[in-house]
């Protein structure tokens, strides 16, 4: 059990689990699960702004998913300081970030990237800070992210979800095919 | 969640609704949060063979996801599944409109980010409690986007 506990997860056994959360939710509470609403109910509890947009009850309308959130962190937290970190990716894929530059594969994110140094170079501040406004701006225009379209819209069997799921993938796929080349092409 | 696009599907109950504690989505966010590292969805790399289309693996659990949540959504569905608590279900209606341009727009907007940043707004915070400590300017940098999308909405294009 313990050994389960510690070692990484087959598709068949994680991705169940994650589904349940979707109709677990809904039968607590009857609340739609998602999370990245969560980062409007930041900006509404902790940006003055004066945008109709953040004018709701973050407490009683956010109150759950940020409970949620934090939740994320302490999980999180207890994976990473009991389990591996290495990630057994695809030669195919190692070959490929290779050619990119990219040598350390030893965690979750290649370090020479992901880094707090690396914000002040062209591609941290890219993948990291402009990366993660794209996130933030899309996932808000498009109401929803993976979580609250690919996995409880389509679950609820959306169109609009499905779209805004062809959507990110769009986007992903200019990100990795186009983006990444030009800006990580010429090596770190 | 949707407050402006999400109706509910049963009317709401005329009897008294039951406290909603909060601890249970902490228990759920923790378990969320080790099997997202477990499985290894917080992963840049895997996000990046997903792109790549070089591995089964986020198929496999992005597509069995979905496969447990919609049994489990129509179960409730069609069975009229009441929530312990008793609150109104806030399933989504089935709409046939065609969808407006912020599904595609934002979808766009989202994957670009995604495909950079490697991490969607789940993965953000279980990286930033497993040690990955920059992911907390991603986070900033994610509520500027969010902030930017409040002031900007009016004058982008919906439906």
């Amino acid at each position: 059990m313990m050994s389960f506990l510690t070692q990484p997860w087959p598709w068949y056994v994680a991705g169940p689990v994650i589904g349940l959360a979707v109709p677990l939710v809904y039968l607590y509470a009857g609340r739609k699960w998602g999370i990245s609403s969560t980062f409007r109910d930041v900006c509404a509890a902790a940006i003055p702004s004066g945008f109709d947009y953040f004018d709701y009850s973050w407490r009683r309308l956010g109150g759950w998913r940020l409970t949620m959130a934090a939740g994320l962190i302490i999980g999180g937290f207890i994976a990473g300081v009991t389990g591996p970190g290495a990630v057994a990716i695809s030669e195919a894929t190692r070959t490929d970030l290779a050619g990119l530059g990219i040598t350390d594969f030893s965690g979750f994110v290649p370090t020479e990237l992901f880094s707090w140094s690396s914000l002040a170079t062209l591609p941290g501040f890219v993948l990291i800070v402009v990366g993660g406004f794209l996130v933030g701006f899309g996932t808000r225009y498009a109401n929803g992210c993976t979580s609250g379209h690919a996995i409880s819209g389509l679950s609820a069997l959306r169109v609009t979800s499905l779209v805004a799921v062809i959507g990110f993938f769009i986007g992903g796929l200019l990100s990795t095919h186009v983006l990444l080349p030009m800006l990580l092409g010429g090596g770190m | 969640m949707s407050v402006e696009n999400t109706t509910t599907a049963q009317s709401p109950s005329p009897m008294a609704t039951k406290p909603e504690r909060l601890w249970p989505y902490l228990v759920i966010g923790i378990v969320l949060g080790i099997v997202f590292t477990r499985a290894e969805v917080v992963s840049w790399f895997r996000i990046q063979e997903m792109f790549r289309f070089q591995a089964f693996h986020m198929y496999g659990i992005i597509g069995s996801a979905v496969a447990v949540g919609a049994i489990g959504v129509q179960l409730i569905k069609r069975l009229g599944m009441r929530s312990m608590t008793l609150h109104p279900m806030e399933i989504p209606e089935d709409s046939f409109k065609a969808p407006g341009w912020q599904y595609w727009l934002g979808g766009i907007a989202f994957g670009l980010g995604w495909g950079l940043l490697g991490a969607c707004p789940g993965p953000i915070y279980v990286l930033f409690g497993n040690g990955v400590t920059v992911m907390a300017a991603a986070f900033l940098s994610a509520l500027v986007g969010v902030w930017t999308y409040g002031a900007l909405r009016h004058r982008l294009p919906h439906s």
